[in-house]
């Protein structure tokens, strides 16, 4: 599975209140959320974000509260991936859960700037960023993970397996 | 995993899981999830628990569909342990007190501070609402086996200082990604000497150092608490004599302060006297962190005869219904209400920017809370000062952060 997208950069902590603001938790679906992910942090994010675009954040991103709520906004805002220096644990499940891939690679993060244009190969584990020709190595996700980010999450994966 | 071996961190197991718990956020989504499975019944109802805490009583009409929905689940389901609006409780305050949690359980929550019941030697932590689903509708989980970090307190604690300024001060020295992914064991002199309501608040906040699991023996005060709250058999399981850690980590504590933690990361812990003088607009006492009787009992014996500061809107929030009931005989309630404070229905309400306490631009809050992220108690540009309920109390009558000494005098 290729992606491509535009990178956008953020840094140590993004916590999950900046991702989706706890006061929008009254709403579940992904194309709901969408509309307020990240506003706190970067009030341009909503307006300017493109199908594919890719997040890089730095230590401990998704960190605080279980909401899979995060995840689904990205989710919902065209994001194809996260790249990261490292993920909060339960930030981690949810993103795999819904089918959201997510890659811990600080070698990537300290290589891109916000704008640059990245393509992932998630069987390769590699990141290629355009601006500066690099290729960054990262483990690529086991089968049964590759499994569920195709099927579009835990629950489809899980249906189909139950046929 | 009855009948293996024992396992190492590192190691991928499935577990079987004793409770199983979501709130009225969480538990929308995995409820559309678990119907999607194509699963007609949960694995077994007395095994699930749904609270309705965060925005209840009801805050909009959109909360109100998520908290009925739920309603509407647990029904269908036969989920007797749904705690609906004047029987529920801030869920990790409830699931103890009721004694729907026993040591040695298995326990997964759609709720990052699930990982409260640790005080009670259970291996508790939290998931997301895919997770909850999958675990309501199988009975087990995949889990990855932590590492542990066990740290020791010693030495004799300074007056007022309790459970959360020791996890302040924790979260302090190692950092918010400090024990990521890992357990953190709690253990010393000083820890034995604690009430269960300060291990309760320890255990919570080991989701803010990145933890998975906030660990404690089982002793007596652990048996005393769950005698006559228990219903079914449980089990006590102990640290192994030659358990290796991935760090052990030592505080000598008799020099440690009262700790506030400064916006916007709870690792922003420092001693209040460098916090004295900050101004506030609001006092927030409660949550699941610190919303027992023993808080209430803290935060009264500060604020009884005195009066909270014109400046401040003082909010206190029991934890459950029976803590409420409890405080109200015990006479904390009219203490509170005297010195000019509020005394609200349980619920999450302020402690995540929900309701019931809400912050507009520029203004500042002391709470007993566990997060001070930007915006976690309303405005972008607002701020939250974390901190125990004597601080807390204190702050509350002087209108700056403050020592408790400072208006006990």
């Amino acid at each position: 599975m290729m992606l491509r997208g535009s990178v956008w950069k953020y840094g140590d902590n993004v916590d999950t209140d900046a991702i989706i603001p706890a006061r929008y938790l009254n709403m579940s679906t992904a194309e709901e959320l969408a509309r307020h992910c990240m506003e706190d942090i970067d009030t341009s994010f909503v307006g300017a974000v493109r199908p594919g675009d890719i997040i890089v954040g730095g230590e401990n991103f998704g960190c605080g509260s279980s909401r899979e709520h995060a995840p689904l906004a990205l989710k919902g805002a065209g994001v194809s991936c996260v790249i990261a220096e490292s993920f909060a644990r339960i930030f981690y499940r949810n993103a795999i859960n819904i089918g959201l891939p997510i890659l811990a690679c600080p070698e990537a993060v300290a290589g891109a700037q916000k704008g640059d244009a990245l393509t992932v190969d998630l069987e390769a584990g590699t990141i290629t960023n355009a601006r500066t020709g690099k290729i960054y190595h990262t483990s690529p996700f086991p089968p049964f993970i590759m499994g569920i980010i195709e099927a579009g999450g835990l629950v489809p994966y899980t249906r189909e397996r139950m046929k | 995993m009855p009948g293996s071996a024992g396992v190492v961190p590192g190691d991928l197991v499935e577990v079987s899981v004793d409770v199983v718990l979501a709130n009225d956020i969480t538990a929308p989504i995995s409820l559309r999830e678990f119907e999607s499975l194509g699963v007609a019944r949960v694995f077994d109802p007395e095994k699930v628990v749904l609270v309705a805490d965060h925005f209840a009583p009801n805050k909009d009409i959109k909360s109100a569909e998520q908290c009925k929905a739920m309603r509407e689940f647990a029904r269908a389901q036969g989920i007797a342990h749904h705690y609906d609006v004047g029987r529920m409780g801030i869920e990790h305050v409830l699931l103890p007190e009721q004694g729907l949690v026993l040591p040695g359980d298995v326990v997964v929550g759609a709720d990052s501070h699930t990982c409260t019941y640790g005080a009670l030697g259970a291996f508790a932590t939290g998931m997301g609402s895919t997770d909850f689903a999958v675990a309501i509708a199988t009975g087990s989980i995949w889990m990855r086996v932590p590492e542990t970090i066990r740290f020791e307190y010693t030495g004799t604690r300074q007056p007022w200082v309790g459970g959360k300024d020791l996890i302040l001060y924790t979260i302090g020295q190692i950092g918010v990604s400090g024990a990521l992914y890992m357990a953190m064991e709690f253990t010393g002199p000083v820890v034995d000497g604690l009430s269960m309501a300060d291990r309760f608040t320890m255990s919570n906040m080991a989701i803010e150092a990145g933890g998975k699991a906030g660990l404690f023996a089982v002793d007596d005060a652990t048996q005393e608490y769950v005698a006559g709250r228990a219903k079914r058999e449980y089990q006590v399981y102990a640290a192994d004599a030659d358990a290796v850690y991935a760090r052990v980590v030592t505080f000598d504590v008799s020099d440690m302060e009262l700790q506030v933690s400064f916006p916007h990361l709870p690792e922003n812990a420092k001693p209040v006297s460098e916090a004295q003088g900050v101004k506030i607009d609001q006092a927030v006492i409660g949550s699941c962190t610190n919303g027992r009787l023993e808080d209430l009992r803290v935060a009264a014996q500060i604020l009884a005869g005195r009066h909270v500061h014109p400046d401040v809107r003082c909010i206190v929030i029991p934890g459950t219904q029976q803590v409420y009931l409890d405080a109200l005989r015990e006479g904390l309630v009219e203490a509170f209400i005297e010195a000019g404070a509020v005394v609200s229905t349980p619920t999450c309400g302020p402690c995540l920017g929900g309701h019931m306490g809400i912050l507009a631009a520029g203004e500042r809050a002391v709470s007993t809370t566990n997060r001070n992220f930007r915006g976690r108690m309303g405005h972008p540009d607002s701020e939250v000062y974390l901190s125990g309920p004597a601080v807390a109390a204190a702050s509350a009558i002087a209108g700056t952060i403050v020592h408790p000494d400072e208006v006990m005098r």
